[in-house]
């Protein structure tokens, strides 16, 4: 037996398979954000709203990941978009693999804009590339704003961070200026909106955000 | 599950491995895992076991693991820490500035093997 060196990390699979997936879908020209939080921080209200603002402006598709149920695909295509839902069969995240696979079922044909609604988990969503043209987090006001200590690296790998339901703000104990104060420590770069999808506060914002990041991906 | 996930993606990094150095059996697989890297190595055992079995490449291998120690930095006063026991907050001057140094790694460290 001989000894070979390594020192290869194991996301490193991983992440190559992320990249070609990320090139093909710049070729295509879909834009593909890989949303991700905690559970119950309101990821379908959100896509909600925003594919009703946005569906008369771009193609979408939704990817829901899930360990198990049908619930939100059911949702998402009420609204209009098209859907699948990926069970996970218990795993905790969506790889690179998994993505195109999902992907590949729904099909991409005239679509500009995708979501990939990850498994509701602030751990390890982080850690495995999926292939998405941009990362977007979020955190809502119930959670605390002590979040960005506990779960570093989910902030610091994601584009944007949506801070949702802020109509309760009033509620809680969340300290906006500290939690932002926090994200930016970890990611200089991070984009930063406040939104309630239920009042619409602050969701033009982050609309305006796709379009623009939109219009980048498929020059 | 993380660790039996983790588990498929070094044997998939393995499988690449054996077809460029056309390796025919793999007597051991050395990672180095970060304390707070979040994988816990009792299950992480387990579920190499229930996986190397299905999988010929692997099927003798022996899994060792090596962990790094966590440690983290303040910016603030400069000082390095144990992470495990501080947590996030500084002990020396309460910051909240600090980074992880090391901890956080799952790394394929070296194997053993036979080729043709």
């Amino acid at each position: 037996m001989k000894v070979i060196e390594l020192h290869r990390t194991v996301t490193e699979s991983n992440d190559r398979d992320a990249a070609v997936l990320r090139n093909e879908l710049k070729e295509k020209g879909v834009f593909f954000v890989n949303l991700m939080s905690a559970a119950g921080s309101g990821k379908t209200t959100l896509l909600s709203r925003t594919i009703a603002d946005l569906k008369d402006e771009f193609r979408i598709a939704v990817l829901e990941a899930d360990i198990e149920a049908e619930v939100d695909a059911r949702k998402i295509e009420e609204l209009g978009a098209r859907s699948i839902q990926v069970h996970t069969d218990g795993m905790c995240h969506m790889d690179a693999g998994m993505t195109r696979q999902g992907l590949e079922e729904m099909g991409l044909e005239e679509i500009d804009l995708a979501f990939l609604e990850n498994i509701g988990n602030l751990i390890c969503p982080a850690e495995f590339a999926t292939g998405a043209s941009k990362n977007v987090m979020i955190l809502s006001v119930p959670e605390g704003d002590d979040k960005p200590l506990k779960y570093p690296l989910m902030f610091q790998t994601s584009d944007v961070l949506l801070i949702t339901k802020m109509d309760t703000i009033g509620y809680f104990n969340f300290d906006i200026d500290r939690c932002i104060e926090r994200v930016r420590y970890l990611n200089p770069k991070i984009e930063i909106f406040p939104v309630s999808a239920k009042t619409g506060e602050g969701m033009e914002k982050w609309e305006d955000w796709l379009r623009k990041e939109i219009k980048a991906w498929k020059e | 599950m993380h660790e039996l996930s983790i588990v498929t993606h070094v044997a998939k990094t393995l499988d690449e491995i054996a077809e460029e150095n056309k390796l025919t059996k793999i007597g051991s697989v050395t990672l180095e895992i970060g304390e707070v890297s979040g994988i816990i190595t009792d299950y992480f055992v387990d579920c190499w076991n229930y996986f190397k079995v299905k999988h010929p490449l692997l099927k003798e291998a022996e899994l060792k693991l090596e962990t790094i120690d966590a440690i983290t930095f303040c910016e603030d006063c400069k000082q390095e820490y144990k992470t495990i026991e501080y947590g996030r907050i500084c002990p020396y001057c309460h910051s909240e500035h600090t980074y992880l140094l090391q901890g956080n790694e799952c790394n394929i460290k070296e194997i053993e093997a036979e080729n043709e």
